[in-house]
């Protein structure tokens, strides 16, 4: 039985935590989620017991840690239905998106090919496609878009031509909250031979994924957005792709020889990609958040979470006037709103005070607006350790919005 | 001066310049000194502009996109810039950061701009208020 209320326990920082004088009620957890204890003791394992490299000692602990980190390896593919030589371990989703861009623009694509994104992507799947487009003279388009804001994939067959070889899509957006049809843009895909990227940023910690049924070739997300430490993220890719696929990082690692003249021979996949010392305590981290939220559930979790939405968007459009909702149907956390002719700083700023964290602005997302019509919002984005009395307070502090002003006089 | 210290007239100060900002224009000369403010966390994107005759400053406005508190604050500075000298912006300006970050200030000189006095109360919202101020510093030390 999910039990929220019972969950909470697991994490230190939803025991009492205040900000502004007023109990914590965190909603900005699409920019990242709170760590429970068996993570944070995970992390505090290795630094403690083992602390020493992987991959490269010849005794017995360095071994041990190898062993360690491959285990984290075998977790998180298990956790997306892939294979363990398919996960590589970067340090989220921007290095992941990164190193997907130039690795494809470098090993797949020449001059003139198309890559489709959209406006409601990301910067970070946005900024590198720019960057590999400028230098490799490659054709940058946008999908359109449905009115909530998620792909409109009947557009998108209508748009593609013989040159288009990359869709780079979020799973959901982190402004829209829409789940994409990915299945149906893996079709679409799959019959024009065109590559499927997905940024799974705010899919994989709230929805379950499994990358063989969305049939992608690569699908990227972040540790820290889903109860795990920052600085460590995953690239899935479909082995055939990783194995044809040019390294963004180069160095220790990664190489099986070189000589002077500059020969290097690369190690398999997925050590090719993971140069420089991993980040091996964010591994064991993460491994243990994976645990975790299987324990509890993906299915569970999505579940849940749609219903505390739909109790919020209920509550807010009852009790708020004024309040306008741009993405009242969507099927996650998500909620991206304005109050009532209050600028969205303003607003963020009398949640503050009123001890919730949400986040103002375009977030990270600055096309968006193009979509929207506005030039900026207030997103609150839920997990799954929320409640409905958070929702009923954040409720109450949204109808105070006029007094916004007040977080400066009191 | 007292009366900035009623939380209602320093609110209905904000206000007022928020809904009815002083100096909001681009002008059409090009003989204006000017920056463009925006910030990779905010939405906050506002253009300053200053005309300098010799040491004076004989116009400054702004324009562009701002939440309720960088709108108001940068109203404010325009007027109480406006027709002083370089020497004298600058030091209304490091009186108005010495306020901001909770050090000893002249009250005197800073009129209206004191209503902003607790803004190291919402930390978050210190770039909100200082963002005109600062594009100001960069124009003058240009």
């Amino acid at each position: 039985m999910f039990d929220a209320n019972k969950i909470r326990q697991d994490f230190p920082m939803l025991q009492g935590k205040m900000m502004q004088g007023k109990p914590l009620i965190y909603f900005d957890n699409a920019a990242t989620s709170f760590k429970p204890c068996i993570v944070i003791d995970a992390i505090k394992r290795y630094y403690e017991n083992e602390s020493v490299n992987a991959h490269r000692g010849d005794y017995d602990l360095s071994y041990e840690t190898s062993m360690q980190y491959e285990k984290a390896r075998e977790g998180v593919a298990n956790f997306i239905g892939a294979q363990p030589d398919e996960i590589i371990f970067t340090s989220g989703t921007t290095a992941s998106l990164n190193q997907i861009a130039y690795g494809l623009a470098n090993s797949f694509l020449s001059s003139g090919d198309e890559v489709f994104v959209s406006y409601a992507e990301h910067a970070s799947n946005l900024l590198p496609w720019f960057e590999q487009a400028k230098i490799h003279d490659l054709v940058l388009r946008f999908a359109p878009l449905t009115p909530e804001g998620s792909i409109d994939v009947i557009g998108l067959e209508k748009m593609i031509s013989k040159r288009t070889k990359v869709f780079s899509f979020a799973h959901v957006s982190n402004v829209f909250g829409y789940v994409n049809d990915l299945k149906s843009i893996a079709n679409l895909a799959q019959t024009r031979d065109i590559m499927l990227v997905v940024d799974g940023a705010q899919g994989a910690p709230h929805l379950p994924v499994n990358v063989q049924d969305l049939n992608c070739d690569f699908y990227a997300f972040s540790s820290h957005k889903m109860c795990g430490p920052t600085g460590i993220g995953v690239l899935y890719g479909k082995r055939n792709l990783l194995n044809q696929m040019a390294p963004l990082i180069w160095g220790g690692g990664m190489n099986s020889r070189f000589d002077s003249k500059g020969n290097i021979g690369l190690q398999e996949t997925p050590f090719q990609f993971e140069a420089g010392t991993p980040h091996i305590a964010g591994a064991y981290g993460l491994l243990a958040a994976v645990q975790y939220l299987e324990t509890i559930g993906m299915e569970n979790i999505a579940a849940y979470e749609r219903e505390l939405r739909n109790y919020a968007v209920l509550r807010l459009k009852e009790k708020v006037p004024g309040i306008i909702i741009y993405n009242e149907t969507a099927d996650t956390g998500i909620i991206t709103f304005n109050l009532s002719g209050i600028f969205a700083q303003d607003a963020a700023t009398h949640f503050n005070s009123n001890g919730i964290a949400l986040r103002a602005g375009l977030h990270c997302a600055k096309l968006s607006p193009q979509h929207l019509m506005t030039p900026a919002t207030v997103r609150a984005s839920l997990y799954f350790y929320n409640t409905f009395d958070e929702v009923d307070q954040f409720v109450e502090v949204a109808k105070r919005g006029g007094d916004f002003l007040d977080a400066f006089f009191q | 001066m007292h009366s900035f210290n009623d939380p209602l007239i320093m609110r209905q100060i904000i206000m007022d310049h928020y809904e009815h900002p002083r100096n909001k224009r681009t002008p059409v000369h090009l003989n204006y000194r000017h920056v463009h403010m925006d910030s990779a966390s905010c939405i906050d994107d506002i253009h300053l502009y200053v005309l300098m005759q010799g040491d004076f400053i004989s116009d400054i406005c702004f324009d562009g996109i701002g939440c309720a508190i960088s709108t108001a604050s940068t109203s404010i500075l325009t007027e109480l810039i406006m027709g002083k000298t370089r020497k004298e912006a600058l030091h209304i300006i490091q009186q108005y950061e010495a306020m901001i970050f909770e050090q000893p200030y002249e009250e005197d000189s800073l009129e209206e701009a004191v209503v902003f006095r607790n803004t190291s109360k919402q930390a978050n919202r210190i770039k909100c208020a200082t963002i005109g101020w600062d594009g100001l510093k960069r124009l003058l030390h240009e």
